[in-house]
Order: C-alpha cells, then structure tokens, then sequence
C-alpha cells in the first residue's frame, strides 16, 4: 500500500504553507520575519517554510516559559500526568497522519514511523506519566528528634535541542521526562526536519498551559546558540555530534550548569561463533540483527555499523548476511513495502558518499552496494543511498567514525579477548551488539563491552524503562528510563529538628 | 574560498574544528575565531585560507593516515556551524597519506 503525499488528494495530513514558532501557546512569526524553506529528502524539493529565529524570538519563549514556570511547578503529579496521557491519547489518535508527516519530513520509510517512531513516542509520554506518579522524595530519621527530608522540585525552564534523525521520537525522549517533573521547556527542533513536530504542536499544544511548552526553529547558529548559552534555563539537553557537545558544554560552564548530552558512537554488532551452530530461528534473528544496520536508513546514533564475526564462520556468516542485505532496497518511503527510504538531507547523503570514497580508498572490500539510488520520476532528486557492506579492518576511519548511513564495516576476531579489543577501540561506547546461544559468553561479552547499552541477542529495541547513554566520548546521562527525571530535578533537603530543647551551644 | 570570504565578511575571522559522533559528526564545524575553547590535546590540522582548523587529539589518532580536503556542498546546515544560513554546508573528503609513525 502507497499512502498519499501530504496535500495531495487523499492524503492522511497536510502540511501549511508555513510554520511559527509556538510560543506560550499560540504560534507566533519571528521578529525580523524571515523563513526558510523545509526539503523533505524523499524527493529533494521544499514543501513548506519555517520561522527562521533569532535571540530576540528565543528570549520572547524563554519568557514564556519563565512566565508559566511557578504555577506549572506547583502542578500535582497527577494533573501532569494526565495532561502527559491525554498528550499521548491525542497521538494515537492521529498515529497514521504524524507517521506520514514523518517519513515526509525524514525520509524514513512509512513501515518504521507507523511501527516504531510513533509507537515508541506515544509510549513514551505514557511512561513519563507513570514514572511520575510513582515518585517519590526520601527522609531519613537522623536521630530521635532530626529528620531530613529530601523532595524533588524542578529545576525550572530547560533548554532541549534534538536531532533530525527521529525527529519527533528524540522530542518525545526529552518533552516527557521533563515535563513530567514539572519543568517548561525551550525545545529547539533539528533545522532539517522541524515541520511534523510542528504540526504535532497543533495537535498536542492546547493540552498544556500556555509558556510549559514552547519551540523555536531555525539555524543553530541563530537560534540554537542563544537558547544554550543563555543564562535563564537552568539546564539544556543535546543529541547531536562532540563538537557541538563541547561546545554546549562550554557554554553551560559559563552559567554553571548542568547539561546531559548524548554524542552517538561507532557501535560494534559481535557475532560469536556458535551462531551458525544450527540453522535455525535464531540463526534467522541474528542475521536479521546484522541487517540493522539499514533502519532509519543508518541514520540512528547506535547504528550497528561495525560487525565482528568469528573467523571461524566468518566467510560462511558473512555470506548470508551479504544475500539478506541485499533484500533490502531504497524505495519510496510512502510505500509500505519500502524497508529502506531517503538520507535526511542533501550533505547527509554527500557526507556518506565521501565516506564510501575513502572506504575504497583505504582498501576495503565493496560486498554490496557502494552507491547514491535514483529512484526514477520525481524521486530522482531524493536521497537514497544503497545499503553498503565493506570488509576491512578496525584501523580504518570507516571503522572509527559514525557515517550515519546504510554502510556497514565488516571484520572477523580470533577469540572472545580480540572481540572484546576490537569492540571498545572506538572513542565512544554508546550501543553494542553481541549475538551467542552462549548464556556465559553473552554476559561475559556485555560486562566487558565499554558501552551503555549491549543488546543482547536483539538489537534496535528502543523501550521505555530501559536506559540509553553512552560511556566514554558518547555523552552524559542515560534517557527513556525513570532515572531521566534525576536530570531534570532538584534535590531540596529540608532538615528539621522536633527537639524543643536548645542545643545549649552559644 | 568564496563562502569563507563571505562568512569572514560577516563574522570576522575563523576557526574550524572537526566534529565526530552521531547526526551531523565527522562534519566540520566552521566558528568566529575564538568561539570554541580549543583543549590541550585538540590538534592544529593546518589552516584553510588563514583560518586555523583543528581536530581532537583522540581523533587526529584515528584520522592521521588521511588527507582532508575541505570542500562545500548545498544542505541544511548543522550544530552552531556559521554556514548553515547560507544553505550550504561544509564537507571534508579524504585521501590517504603517509604520515610517519602512522599505520
């Protein structure tokens, strides 16, 4: 089935011509007036304009949100959560119209935002709401008459800027922890895919006071920076790349802050021999998790782009891996057949491309793909990129650094102990993989990987009440678990004496 | 060349430094000289038209068999990058080296 493109007939959802930003609960044009125009990479051509923001528009939201921060705060968890609920309510509602919004904003194919992106994002505010209701302070009874309580309180107006490789997933990731506690937020959509959160701000943005939830758009440079350097939010949240992340963290140091990032990675998928011991499911499966590499089109921070086989079924492994790759090719994303859509943008798509040149001339080994897709008739001018499978070794810079793409870097290991070697010689540690019917070799494998998450025998899951962040040059702070809400709290200690007497010291 | 012109024009003199990670790393990030607090282990790569450009010392480690060519491509932007209003974006293509002491 091929869903519609947005405004054409029949068509789940239409976009506007143009975007505000949301401000206070209304959408509000940018002060100096400008815009620019949002490309959807399914077929390279704009399809609609967003506000094009500055620090004059980003101060306008912070007082917003400093406007709504006291009576939010003072909300009970319960009214948080429902309006959290009702949030969600309202997406599941709409699930078909945002996951088409979506793949036409991203370029992700219409299997993944129907079954993942907006399951996982309503989901999310669900568990929000929950992990809220269900906290709690703590005291403790220091001696008979002494008591220190500890209660959470939030930490005010926070500053959120979000990728564009799930665009309104990452939002969702972010929106809900925080405003769960109690928090308003600054939320500075990717330049790349701003339009579907918007118009999820159309369905959702009545939900919540006006102020507790406010978007600006526009450059980084322009919008970004002012919201991370300014001196009234009280923390800001990144995803995105280490420059940028060093550079936010600098900023937070000049307004002492705290910020959580996280970074991406270079994730190892290992493959232990005893895979091929049967042909089996599981067998199926861990060819299925090799394959992952293609969701989101490569485009996910823990993109399982290094696979390491045991030499002992490497050639055999890798062979099948190469003929379940070559299943899956770029198409239009509306389609729901399409496993693999479009490159978010045009330097995306050229960033990949100039890093299956230096893959070749490093010496790699091509096995499959190695090439831009055209797709023929108006998707000619689109982003697709074959998925790619090169063999090499864990010194070359397509082994090193995150392509963010559908290219995966293949290398065999003799042993666990040159797995385990080959797997934490990357500069972050953000996701791994590891794939054995070896319950032993399975724990050993994930204790000893350097990363915060190890999928084990799966890979790509993304649940609520599991934490995600990265060890070593991948971030700080783990999301899309309770302990996220830590990070958007203060601790208030109150510590009260029942004792009548003095102390009988001055 | 002509995009750093422009963008000096408007912001002064400028630096780079080369970004790794997820989204829009192992890009070049282009800032106002002096914007981006350079670290003790951040390596001078050489410089582009006058303005330095500039790497993490873990990442020159990995990066130093390569030659970088730093060349401009349409897009959307990325980080605080001051290019991205433009509609351009900057973009390093590689070749290999021989750098002594390097694998």
């Amino acid at each position: 089935m091929r869903y519609a493109r947005p405004n054409t007939p029949d068509a789940k959802i239409d976009f506007d011509t143009r975007y505000d930003n949301f401000i206070g609960g209304e959408f509000v044009a940018p002060r100096r007036g400008e815009y620019f125009e949002d490309i959807t990479p399914v077929t390279g051509r704009p399809f609609c304009e967003i506000a094009r923001s500055t620090e004059e528009d980003v101060d306008l939201a912070l007082d917003a949100a400093h406007g709504a921060r006291a009576r939010w705060g003072r909300t009970s968890a319960a009214e948080r959560a429902n309006i959290l609920n009702k949030i969600a309510d309202v997406m599941e509602a709409h699930l078909e119209e945002l996951a088409v919004a979506e793949t036409w904003d991203n370029g992700k194919p219409i299997r993944e935002t129907l079954a993942a992106d907006l399951p996982l994002a309503i989901d999310h505010f669900r568990y929000f709401a929950g992990c809220i209701r269900g906290d709690e302070g703590t005291l403790a009874e220091l001696d008979e008459h002494t008591v220190a309580y500890h209660l959470k309180e939030p930490l005010g107006v926070v500053g959120q800027i979000i990728p564009w490789n799930f665009p309104l997933l990452m939002a969702a990731w972010k929106l809900a922890p925080a405003l769960a506690a109690g928090n308003c937020v600054v939320l500075k959509p990717a330049e790349q895919t701003p339009a579907t959160i918007l118009r999820w701000a159309q369905l959702v943005g009545h939900l919540l006071p006006p102020g507790v939830l406010n978007i600006i758009n526009g450059f980084g440079v322009e919008a970004g920076k002012p919201l991370a350097r300014s001196p009234r939010v009280a923390k800001v949240a990144f995803t995105g790349e280490t420059t940028t992340g060093r550079l936010i963290m600098q900023y937070a140091s000049e307004n002492i802050r705290p910020v959580t990032l996280e970074l991406g990675g270079k994730s190892p998928n290992l493959f232990f021999g005893d895979i091929l011991d049967r042909d089996d499911e599981f067998l199926q499966k861990a060819l299925e998790g090799f394959a992952m590499f293609c969701l989101n089109q490569g485009e996910v921070c823990t993109c399982p782009s290094r696979a390491l086989i045991d030499r002992t079924i490497y050639d055999r492994f890798l062979e099948l891996a190469v003929a379940r790759t070559r299943a899956v090719v770029p198409g239009d994303p509306l389609d729901t057949d399409t496993r693999i859509g479009a490159q978010a943008s045009n330097d995306q798509l050229e960033k990949i491309l100039a890093y299956i040149d230096i893959g070749k001339k490093e010496g790699a080994r091509l096995r499959l793909g190695g090439e831009r897709v055209r797709l023929g008739g108006d998707l000619e001018g689109g982003y697709y990129v074959a998925p790619t499978i090169f063999e090499g070794h864990n010194k070359m810079r397509i082994f090193q650094e995150e392509i963010f793409g559908p290219v995966i870097a293949v290398t065999g290991f003799d042993g666990f102990d040159d797995a385990i070697q080959l797997a934490n010689d990357t500069l972050y540690g953000l996701g791994a993989g590891v794939w054995t019917r070896s319950a032993h070799q399975a724990f050993r494998a994930g204790r000893a990987i350097e990363a915060g998450r190890v999928w084990t025998n799966c890979y790509h899951l993304y649940p609520a009440h599991a934490a995600f962040g990265g060890y070593k040059q991948s971030g700080i702070g783990r999301e899309t678990h309770r302990m996220m809400l830590d990070h958007y709290q203060q601790t208030k200690n109150l510590l009260v004496s029942y004792d009548p007497k003095p102390m009988g010291f001055f | 060349m002509a995009l750093i012109a422009r963008l000096r024009a408007r912001h002064g003199p400028l630096m780079f430094h080369q970004s790794g990670g997820c989204c829009d790393g192992s890009a070049p990030m282009c800032y106002p000289a002096g914007e981006f607090l350079i670290g003790a282990r951040d390596v001078l790569l050489g410089e582009v038209d006058g303005c330095p450009f500039y790497i993490g010392g873990d990442q020159y480690e990995r990066w130093r068999h390569t030659r970088l060519t730093l060349d401009v491509v349409p897009g959307r932007g990325a980080g605080f990058s001051l290019e991205a209003p433009e509609g351009v974006r900057f973009l390093i293509r590689s070749d290999l080296c021989e750098v002594p002491g390097a694998e």
